[in-house]
């Protein structure tokens, strides 16, 4: 099926700046769904509030679009009350880790058989380039002139810690790499966590002048690598892509775990 | 357990919370515990999987209601329980709740506030929280009771109202009412009428819309994983779920959301009067301080007094036309609660003679005594204290 087939045409134009990365996210999700046949009636998206929640209105799923920071509570009562759906959640940073973290680490702690997709642009876009807890220390926000002071988290390591049995991480600038991810965190059963690096061109981009979204997407093309990559002994700046964590185990449920 | 008939139990205020639920077909609990309120949820988290259904500790107040509501999308029955700080928590879910429209039970078992108050203690201190304490314009339902067999009762009704006006409802005992113990019938299947949900009849393949309204006013639903896919905000939203700014829209949507309520609140109203017809003096109460009023009541009718109680058990929507009605001619109306006059304030504002109402509270953490109220009623008589 052509990607429209799956947008509910009706609610387009969407709210995206051109250039940015959410647009991108969107089409990788649908061709994981896609690659996998699930039908539009087994898939629930449920997300928060940001530019990247804005995603579930145009999807042709059941979708709900819910409060900043909650969209993993209100999926756990999704997923536990229709255990055969499949529910995926896409989030932005800030929502995903400053207003939502207690609900991410607690999603993952119980390892509950969601697929949390993490649009990291280092930003709040929707509320005009405010820092997030993924702007790294120094760089620029309309709420930090002089540069974050504050320290960034690692997705990954965050994710790894807190418990989530998959752990991917991909950016905007590798399309066919992100919906495998995407795919394989659908699949997975248990709490996968895909973060993708995505640009915020209009806010995270111009304060820091990283140019637009295209050269936003070089960015990401150049500064990162694929885990385990030789190139890491001389950059040791570059992030890692990949996947970090795929844990087979029992999947959850409240009553207690049963084998899958 | 003593059982002088076999449905006849004597249990704990929670416990009666825990079994109006199961009776009315709770299916899905979500919580955090916190006192007075936190036997509900081990209550639950035995008997609810025992019957099917699913129980969820959460990592807080927040998570719990919005989980709930994520499950209610799914056609469950939910409901969730907490007290003032968690109650607090709560407010931005409870406007989404009104906002999209999803059949929903928060119990609040109140306790001294604010912040962390008095935990252990009781209050009424909440009554306008459960109002207003969601940010917006909206309308709310909420229920109380004073003794056992009512908490049953009105958790029962609670879950039908939620179903019926597709409404959050607001179950709000307090601590005294939570920790008694009495004795409770409760009823065979069938005895009391259950409300299921309205589903749609629109076939698969047809548009179905959401939040288009019949001509009832009513918005039959479709479960997450159903046949019909659609949009849940809690944007202003059009009858597909979608978010709109058309002006229209959001006047006509606010409209329907108090209207619903609130131009019911004649059908909604739940209260119970005592001596009320020849009473020259009128109580007004709620919760467990009706208990205290009709015990105040009760003493003085032996001595000859013409007083009568009204308890109300509906507090939002506020009741006004019974409570106009029944105050009409009165001498004296004393509100009894346990706040600083929170419904006294809204019985003023309804009443012809609003120089009448007198208010018999405490706030303290201590129980109102039938000794607190006939105090200010001597006062109020010029009887001196
Ligand atoms: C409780 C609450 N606080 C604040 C906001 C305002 N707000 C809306 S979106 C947002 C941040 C969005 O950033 P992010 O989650 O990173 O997503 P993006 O817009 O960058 O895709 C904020 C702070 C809100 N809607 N609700
Ligand atoms: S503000 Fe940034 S995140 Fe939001 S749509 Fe524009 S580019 Fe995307």
């Amino acid at each position: 099926m052509p990607v429209k087939d799956y947008l509910r045409l009706r609610f387009l134009p969407h709210i995206w700046c051109p250039g940015c990365g959410h647009g991108i996210v969107m089409s990788g999700m649908i061709r994981a769904i896609e690659e996998i046949g699930l039908e539009k009636n087994e898939v629930v998206v449920v997300s928060g509030i940001g530019c990247s929640s804005r995603m579930a209105g145009y999807l042709d799923f059941h979708t709900m679009h819910t409060l900043h920071g909650r969209a993993l509570a209100f999926a756990t009562g999704v997923k536990l009350g229709r255990p055969d759906l499949t529910v995926i959640v896409p989030m932005g940073d800030g929502d995903a880790l400053a207003i939502g973290g207690n609900h991410f680490i607690h999603a993952a702690r119980r390892d509950i058989d969601l697929t949390a997709v993490i649009m990291n642009n280092r930003i709040y876009g929707m509320t005009g380039g405010q820092g997030s807890p993924m702007t790294p220390q120094g760089m620029r926000s309309t709420t930090a002139p002089r540069g974050i002071a504050d320290a960034a988290f690692d997705l990954v390591e965050l994710a790894k810690g807190a418990g989530a049995s998959f752990v991917a991480r991909t950016t905007t600038f590798h399309a066919t790499e992100l919906t495998r991810m995407i795919e394989k965190a659908i699949r997975h059963k248990g709490f996968s966590v895909v973060e993708v690096m995505s640009q915020c061109p209009t806010y995270y981009g111009r304060q820091n002048r990283l140019g637009n979204g295209v050269e936003m997407m070089k960015g990401f093309r150049d500064n990162t690598t694929s885990i385990g990559s030789k190139k890491r002994e001389a950059r040791p700046d570059l992030i890692e892509r990949g996947i970090f964590v795929d844990e087979d185990r029992p999947v959850y449920s409240p009553e207690g775990l049963k084998a899958d | 357990m003593t059982s002088e008939r076999p449905n006849m139990r004597f249990i704990q205020g929670n416990e009666a919370i825990a079994e109006g639920a199961l009776y009315a077909g709770l299916q899905f609990y979500a919580g955090y515990p916190i006192t007075p309120s936190t036997e509900i949820a081990e209550i639950l988290s035995r008997r609810l999987p025992e019957m099917g259904g699913t129980f969820i500790q959460m990592e807080d107040e927040i998570a719990s209601l919005c989980t709930i509501i994520g499950a209610s999308l799914t056609g469950l029955k939910v409901m969730t329980a907490t007290s003032g700080p968690g109650f607090s928590l709560m407010q931005e879910a409870i406007g989404y709740a009104v906002m999209a429209e999803v059949p929903s039970v928060i119990v609040n078992v109140q306790r001294g506030g604010p912040s962390t108050g008095l935990p252990t203690a009781v209050a009424q201190g909440d009554v306008n929280q459960a109002r207003w304490g969601t940010h917006g314009d909206h309308a709310i339902v909420t229920l109380t009771a004073s003794n056992l067999q009512d908490v049953f009762l009105m958790t029962v009704a609670g879950f039908n109202m939620a179903e019926a006006f597709r409404t959050p409802v607001i179950l709000l005992f307090d601590e005294v009412v939570a920790h008694m113990r009495e004795k409770v019938v409760v009823p065979g299947p069938g005895e009391i009428e259950i409300f299921e949900r309205l589903r749609t009849s629109v076939p698969e393949g047809t548009n179905y819309h959401p939040y288009l309204r019949r001509e009832d006013g009513r918005l039959p639903m479709s479960d997450f994983g159903g046949v019909h896919r659609y949009n849940v905000t809690g944007l202003v939203h059009d009858m597909w779920g979608f978010p709109s700014t058309d002006s229209t829209i959001a006047y006509d949507l606010l409209h329907h959301l108090v209207d619903k309520l609130e131009n019911r609140a004649d059908s909604i109203a739940r209260y119970k009067e005592y001596f009320t017809d020849d009473a020259r003096v009128l109580l007004i109460s709620y919760g467990s301080s009706a208990r205290s009023a009709l015990q105040m009541v009760v003493d003085r009718r032996k001595k000859g007094g013409k007083l009568g109680l009204l308890e109300l058990q509906s507090l939002w929507p506020f009741p006004a036309e019974t409570v106009r009605e029944k105050c009409e001619g009165r001498t004296h109306i004393l509100v009894v609660e346990m706040n600083m006059g929170q419904i006294c304030h809204e019985v003023k504002k309804v009443v012809s003679r609003p120089e009448r109402v007198f208010l018999a509270n405490r706030f303290d953490g201590i129980f109102i005594s039938p000794g607190d109220i006939l105090r200010v009623l001597n006062m109020v008589q010029g009887k001196g204290v």
